[in-house]
């Protein structure tokens, strides 16, 4: 890709070669723009935001892609140089990304990050954005008033009075719970594993006494909770910083500097309130980045913003306002099914053929397909990033693995299991081995074979919602966006589009399959 | 002709058609032909009878090389079938399955027209007419219609024309008429009788019924467990037969005995 460019570059170069004040000029008009990306929860979709518009503000062109996977995900697109900017958490970088113990300094922690990752990957960590998302204890404010609690040492002292509810991953990870035995001797009276989602209802309603939280989550202001100071330092820091990738250091000077002028401006209680807006009082993104770019006096007005512009109204005002996206979307999605079912069915049909002649080696090779299957789709597209980059490319390819299986199993039982009569019959009476397969088995075999390609079509409808995690697009972006922001009704404009198009692609492969058959012949007789 | 063992291999005659020398057969352990010698003259029609398994069908299916023996020879028309092309044979060979084996994604006028196709004949479609008119089908009314459309008597029909599109003059068949219901099976016995008289053609077959072998082979060849209990004319079988077992086969059948 890079190499393409340049010899673009080089080519206008040599275009306006001879006039000197011109040469500045291509250069500039050529320039890629700026990848901003996010990981798929609610504040990170924020912050990528208010980077987007910030550098548009500075006239830079800008390419989005929010939601992608998760660290590793996000991580190698910009690796890769697939994306140029996210952002990032200190204490990620340095316990899952560059895998070192905890450690408690925040300055100790944002130099280190900052010096291993500019050595080992030539990435760039801005200076930190001025506030911390890491663990955070929340208590309702009249447990707090009542045993005097302003700090986790607070906390340890009364343990032993108290119910703990906490995720489960925070009750396993050594920086979680464990930290907070091992630094404060924090005892509780109970600990129940509870899900994010309801966690913080359990606190409301007096279930428990104290849950895991994050320091900057808007459902702190809502429920009225007291956040507890880790006056020790148990918890690693997390400060939020752009991390820059090596390609738009080096091109594009301009783009940092813009991202720069957010560093030390987004303080804990401002981008609690952001995210509440985003996250309770589901307004749109892009507004909540502008009002705050505004705020901070960094932009004037904002750019539309992508989803969400119909605020909190019915389910069919929502499609309603959002049907130019929403048709944008399906059509990527469909786009995304059939690039990827066509090329399966080009590969697995003919393999499942070769198969049967190759009796032997078929239930080996077919399992393998299979395993193909059990891989997690995400770990299978951080996988490809190295090699494939992010947006269609991996996408495609990883619905094309996940499709291969059911076509190559029906395909070979198809053809192996073809009436043996038939197939007695057309050897006997002097058909080569190839006629007996492209004239006997493999009609024999089609209603099988149809029957692989709808199941495969129809797995490939819901993975293709997964594309989103790397940037893909179609119907996707809304069910992950929407879960991040805890929106149902976005969540339900790219869940019940896509719910349909697997009933449109089967019925569709379903009258496919009875116009390809003959009329007269019933596959089961 | 010696066979390796150096007897005389008894089976063969001068001007025979299909010929097996000695031909032995194994699956795995199990034997299903123990050096078995036969040849059927030309024009001839060979019937092999005996119960399931005994390897009456494998004998069938070594002439045109869907079983190649372990040891012994199969000869057509006097050429070891080794030494020719497998599907060359089995294209010059009409074959009739137990069950009709038609392709039941094709109409009638294609199941027909196949071997003549294969050969790439000129005229396909018109020997498929042909035939079917000497199984007495109308190709008109049956050549357009699918498999599934077809009684059991017509679908065998139809597979006794296919075997005989391309005009050959040796025909295997391998219980031709065994799932069929007994007028049907009556009428096409006659049919079958009346067209190898018409045409002349070689025959071999398969059946586990002795009155169909009685009445429409020229000889009869009795295979128990992987051996040949006696060759002879209807006449002779009846007369004189060989063994205890030939004797029982056909008292069970109330087939008088001499």
């Amino acid at each position: 890709m890079s190499a393409a460019r340049a010899a673009a570059v080089a080519t206008a170069i040599c275009l306006v070669a001879g006039s000197a004040p011109a040469l500045q000029a291509p250069t500039r008009l050529d320039r890629r723009p700026v990848v901003v990306a996010s990981k798929p929860f609610g504040e990170s979709y924020l912050l990528a935001e208010i980077f987007a518009q910030l550098l548009e503000a500075r006239g830079i062109r800008v390419v989005r892609r929010p939601g992608l996977g998760a660290t590793e995900i996000a991580f190698g697109a910009l690796r890769s140089g697939a994306i140029d900017v996210y952002p990032e958490y200190t204490g990620t970088g340095l316990l899952a990304i560059l895998g070192q113990p905890p450690a408690r300094d925040p300055a100790a922690v944002f130099a280190l990050v900052a010096t291993a990752f500019r050595r080992r990957f030539g990435i760039r960590w801005l200076p930190p954005l001025g506030f911390e998302n890491g663990y955070a204890m929340a208590v309702r404010r009249e447990t707090a008033a009542r045993y005097g609690l302003r700090t986790l040492s607070d906390l340890a002292r009364v343990g032993g009075r108290l119910t703990g509810g906490f995720t489960p991953d925070f009750i396993g990870r050594a920086d979680g719970l464990p930290a907070l035995a091992r630094v404060y001797g924090l005892r509780l009276d109970a600990v129940h594993p509870l899900v994010p989602a309801i966690k913080y209802q359990a606190l409301a309603a007096g279930k428990v006494d104290v849950v895991d939280g994050y320091s900057t989550d808007g459902l702190l202001i809502r429920y009225d909770l007291v956040v507890l100071d880790d006056d020790r330092h148990a918890f690693p820091p997390y400060e939020a910083a752009a991390l820059v990738g090596a390609e738009v250091q080096r091109a594009d000077p301009g783009a940092v500097l813009a991202l720069s002028e957010l560093s030390g401006r987004l303080d804990v209680g401002r981008m609690r309130q952001l995210n509440r807006r985003v996250e309770v009082d589901g307004e749109a993104v892009a507004t909540v980045a502008a009002d705050a770019l505004s705020a901070l006096r960094l932009t004037g007005r904002a750019e539309p913003p992508r989803w969400g512009t119909a605020g909190r109204g019915s389910l069919w005002r929502y499609f309603v306002a959002e049907r130019a996206t929403l048709a944008r979307l399906t059509l990527r999605h469909l786009l995304l099914v059939v690039l990827s079912l066509g090329a399966a069915v080009l590969v697995a049909v003919p393999l499942g053929l070769l198969l049967e002649r190759w009796a032997g080696a078929a239930e080996t090779i077919i399992r393998a397909v299979g395993v193909l299957q059990t891989i997690p789709a995400i770990a299978l597209l951080a996988f490809m990033i190295p090699f494939l980059g992010i947006g269609l490319a991996p996408a495609l390819a990883a619905l094309f693995l996940y499709s291969l299986y059911p076509i190559v199993r029906n395909t070979f039982s198809g053809v192996r299991d073809a009436d043996p009569s038939a197939t007695g019959a057309a050897q006997a009476l002097g058909m080569t081995p190839g006629q007996v397969l492209r004239q006997v088995r493999l009609p024999l075999a089609a209603p099988a074979i149809m029957a692989g390609i709808r199941t495969a079509a129809v797995i490939d409808v819901g993975g293709a919602t997964l594309a989103a995690f790397i940037g893909a697009g179609g119907l996707g972006d809304p069910i992950v966006a929407g879960l991040a922001l805890a929106d149902q009704r976005m969540i339900l404009s790219g869940a019940i589009p896509a719910a349909l198009l697997a009933l449109l692609v089967d019925a569709l492969l379903g009258a496919c399959e009875r116009v390809a058959r003959p009329a007269g012949w019933s596959g089961a007789g | 002709m010696i066979d390796p063992a150096g007897r005389p291999a008894s089976g063969s005659r001068p001007g025979a058609v299909l010929t097996a020398e000695t031909v032995t057969k194994r699956y795995g352990d199990s034997v299903a032909l123990d050096r078995v010698s036969l040849s059927v003259a030309a024009g001839e029609c060979v019937a092999l009878i005996g119960e399931s398994g005994s390897g009456k069908t494998t004998l069938l299916r070594c002439f045109n090389r869907l079983v190649e023996p372990e040891s012994g020879r199969v000869l057509f028309r006097g050429t070891d079938v080794r030494q020719l092309d497998a599907i060359a044979v089995r294209r010059a060979i009409g074959y009739v399955p137990q069950d009709g084996g038609l392709l039941p994604h094709w109409r009638v006028a294609r199941n027909v027209a196949l071997v003549p196709r294969l050969r790439g004949s000129e005229g396909a479609d018109l020997l498929a007419a042909d035939a079917l008119r000497l199984v007495g089908l109308d190709p008109e009314r049956f050549g357009p219609r699918w498999p599934r459309e077809l009684s059991g008597g017509q679908r065998q029909r139809v597979a006794i024309a296919r075997a005989l599109a391309a005009r050959p003059d040796v025909v295997l068949l391998d219980e031709p008429f065994g799932a069929l219901d007994a007028i049907t099976r009556a009428e096409l016995q006659a049919a079958f009788a009346a067209l190898r008289q018409e045409l002349s053609i070689t025959c071999v077959l398969v059946t586990h019924d002795i009155h169909e072998a009685l009445a429409l082979a020229d000889r009869i060849a009795v295979i128990r467990q992987a051996r040949l209990e006696q060759t002879a004319t209807p006449a002779d079988l009846v007369a004189a037969p060989a063994t205890e077992y030939v004797r029982r086969l056909l008292a069970q059948a109330r087939v008088t005995t001499g």
